[in-house]
């Protein structure tokens, strides 16, 4: 087993993240993409910490579940407050904050 | 008590403090602190007039000196010296003034200004005593124009009115024009007698001869500048009957029997220095005895015109006060203090009761009176009483003093003021008769309803008859107690002046005269006879319209003002407009250059630049920035993460 297979994982994983909040125009969709960038985290948390007897890897990744649930849950209900205001939830169309 | 008598000036002051600070709020408006404060000031003057007469013979006078500062070898200070003359002067300044403050709380009922006029007869009455128990010349002239002050404050109480005011101003110019006579002769006496106020000192040099005549003449005569004016001598009596416009207490009190009679007593203080300096002993003519004698007849002449029962008192005093001078000229020392005593009772006597008039029927003209001896009987009498004495009927106060007055002339070779102080006599009994007939005789006709004066101006009035009665038997032949009491006396000079035997022909002839006014005057009133004499005569025509305008006096005087002020009003106003305008324009004009060039150098450019920069640079910013700003989540996550991508490459090829 080797190291730079999980980090090749979570960088694969990081990436696809990334392309999702970027491109997908659904917010729902971009809340997802964002759970894939921390879970990508995740495993290189734990891979690290595995590879070096550690438990602070996991400490760490557990920290990081139980924020990125709370981050959902508020995120979801943004999202569903304004699909209540504008009958839809395309990111592109919400640029009234626009300088 | 006479080493005490310094509490006498004190006390109205302190009372004049009290009215001032309390006065409003005290139950009788302050009416009460000032009548207290005067019957204790009476009877602290009445104790030491009882001490004075009860000292062994010969008298001596009590001082008492305080210094202040010395500078130079000079000493200044405040001091007393009380003699005959400033005890007698003490006793009828607190009797009169207590009199007119009783008074005054009837005439001046719901006054405006009551309590105001309550401080300001205190604050006078103690400037008048502070006057005369001065040691110094100095102390003598700060009381001189504190009753200056006082009498302006009272001439004007009602200033509302321009008359008021413009009286109170004249009354305290033309004064003032006399004390500038006064200011240099105790400057012209102070260097004369080696660098002394004191007066004692100045009438032991002035006797002794330590002084040079012609210094003296000098002094004596500038001093006498300020008895003109203060005392109302011809030419600058103008002011007094002009004075009449004040509250009629105040015309009893300040210009009656008190504060007009401070230049007589400045003389008769100095006496000294006049006596040698005017060569009176000599005999023949003199300023002082000349100014008195024309004031005696002019003034007495106008009082015949007048139709303001005030201003025929007034004018009755100027020629009153003009005997007083003229008994000094001619050196009848005693006789003018002594008429200034009785003076003082019978004239406060007879403006307290003019004021009872005024009160009355609401008008000053006698010419709206007429008939009021059924409606005022108190007044009636004592204003008679007041009117006999003054014109001198045997055997009330006047008769006494103006006899003695004219034995002084007679015995002291004194011919012209001897005739001129009977014609005065003469005179004064005829104007009060008219006066006397105008407003007590025939049908009154006026227009309000007439009444006798409440209890507080009734109460004054007969107290005021007693002495303006039996004052005068004082110093009668046979009694003669005055001038033992009251005496001229400087420490180390032996008496100069020497008592007249009474003349019993001299008096008849005195009371002849007065009686003969009497007498004419009334035929010409009662009787008719004589009437429109005066619409018939060209000549009398010619002279009664001369009294009427005053003898032009006030026209000249203004002439003389404007003659002289107008010139210097225009000159200073060239200047005025052209040098100091000039100066002023031109400094104004280069502080206005250096603010230009301040304004658009500096303030423009280097701070509005910087101020205005900073604000420039943040909006141009600002304006570049906001491109990024787009609103667009991803657009914000795609920065981010491209910064970071760069960070993080940054990172990698650093290390």
């Amino acid at each position: 087993m080797y190291l730079n297979q999980f980090l090749l994982l979570a960088a694969v994983l990081f990436c696809l993240g990334v392309y999702g909040v970027l491109v997908r125009t659904n917010a729902v969709l971009v809340l997802m993409s964002i759970e894939l960038m921390l879970n990508a985290v995740n495993i290189n948390l734990i891979a690290f910490g595995a590879f070096r007897d550690n438990v602070i890897g996991q400490v760490f990744s557990l920290f990081v579940i139980a924020i990125a649930a709370a981050e959902v849950g508020v995120g979801l209900a943004i999202v569903l407050l304004i699909f209540r205001n504008r009958a839809d939830i395309d990111l592109d169309e919400l640029a009234q904050m626009k300088g | 008590m006479l080493e005490n008598a310094w509490l006498i000036p004190l006390i109205p002051a302190i009372s004049f403090l009290i009215i001032l600070a309390f006065g409003k709020r005290l139950p009788k408006k302050g009416a009460e602190v000032g009548i207290a404060a005067l019957t204790v000031s009476f009877v602290i003057a009445m104790l030491c007039a009882v001490e004075w007469v009860g000292k062994k013979v010969p008298r001596h006078a009590v001082t008492g000196h305080q210094t202040w500062f010395e500078i130079g070898g000079v000493e200044f200070g405040a001091g007393m010296h009380i003699d005959g003359l400033a005890v007698m002067m003490l006793v009828v300044v607190t009797f009169i003034s207590l009199m007119v403050h009783v008074y005054s709380t009837g005439y001046m009922h719901g006054d405006r200004r009551y309590t105001y006029f309550f401080a300001a007869l205190s604050l006078f009455t103690a400037s008048m005593l502070l006057l005369v128990v001065s040691d110094n010349t100095l102390q003598l002239m700060i009381g001189w124009e504190l009753v200056g002050l006082c009498s302006f404050m009272l001439i004007g109480h009602w200033w509302e009115e321009g008359v008021n005011s413009g009286a109170a101003i004249k009354a305290f110019i033309t004064t003032r024009t006399g004390d500038i006579g006064l200011m240099t002769g105790i400057i012209v006496l102070f260097f004369a007698a080696g660098r002394d106020f004191s007066i004692e000192h100045l009438n032991h040099e002035a006797l002794t001869g330590a002084i040079g005549h012609g210094t003296l003449l000098v002094g004596a005569s500038l001093l006498f500048l300020g008895v003109m004016g203060k005392s109302a001598q011809f030419p600058l009596h103008v002011w007094l009957p002009d004075a009449m416009a004040g509250p009629t207490p105040v015309s009893a009190l300040i210009h009656a029997a008190t504060m007009v009679v401070a230049g007589v007593y400045l003389v008769a203080r100095l006496f000294g220095v006049f006596w040698t300096g005017f060569s009176i002993e000599v005999g023949g003519t003199n300023l002082v005895a000349i100014i008195g004698a024309m004031t005696v007849i002019i003034a007495a002449l106008l009082a015949f015109v007048q139709d303001d029962v005030k201003k025929v008192l007034a004018y009755s005093t100027v020629s009153q006060l003009g005997y007083m001078v003229m008994a000094l000229g001619v050196g009848a020392w005693t006789a003018a203090v002594f008429h200034l005593f009785t003076h003082a009772f019978f004239k406060a006597l007879l403006f307290l009761g003019s004021g009872s008039l005024i009160h009355s029927v609401h008008s000053n003209n006698m010419s709206e009176m007429g008939g009021l001896r059924k409606f005022m009987p108190t007044t009636f009498w004592t204003f008679m009483v007041g009117s006999v004495a003054l014109a001198g009927i045997f055997p009330l106060a006047g008769f006494w003093s103006k006899d003695e007055i004219l034995l002084g002339a007679l015995v002291d070779g004194f011919p012209i003021m001897l005739v001129v102080g009977l014609m005065g006599a003469f005179m004064t009994a005829a104007y009060m008769t008219r006066a006397c007939y105008l407003i007590f005789a025939g049908e009154y006709r006026g227009h309000g309803h007439p009444h006798e004066s409440p209890p507080s101006m009734a109460w004054p009035l007969r107290i005021l008859a007693v002495p303006a009665v039996l004052a005068g038997l004082l110093n009668a032949p046979g009694i003669g107690l005055f001038h033992g009491w009251v005496e001229f006396e400087v420490e180390g000079v032996p008496h100069f002046l020497e008592l007249h035997e009474f003349n019993p022909v001299l008096a008849a002839s005195s009371l002849a005269v007065a009686l003969l006014g009497i007498a004419v005057a009334g035929a010409y009133y009662y009787r008719g006879a004589l009437n429109g004499l005066a619409d018939r005569v060209p000549l009398l025509r010619t002279g009664h319209r001369v009294l009427v305008n005053k003898y032009y006096l006030d026209d000249l005087f203004l002439a003389i003002i404007r003659g002289i002020q107008y010139p210097i009003a225009k000159a200073a106003y060239w200047v005025n407009q052209h040098v100091l305008d000039g100066v002023v324009n031109g400094v104004g004009k280069a502080a206005q250059r250096s603010a230009v060039v301040m304004y658009e150098v500096i303030d423009q450019r280097v701070i509005d630049g910087a101020v205005n920069g900073a604000g420039l640079s943040a909006e141009e910013g600002g304006s570049i920035l906001r491109h990024i700003q787009t609103g667009r989540v991803q657009q914000y996550a795609a920065l981010l993460f491209g910064a970071v991508a760069v960070l993080a490459m940054g990172l990698v090829v650093l290390t």
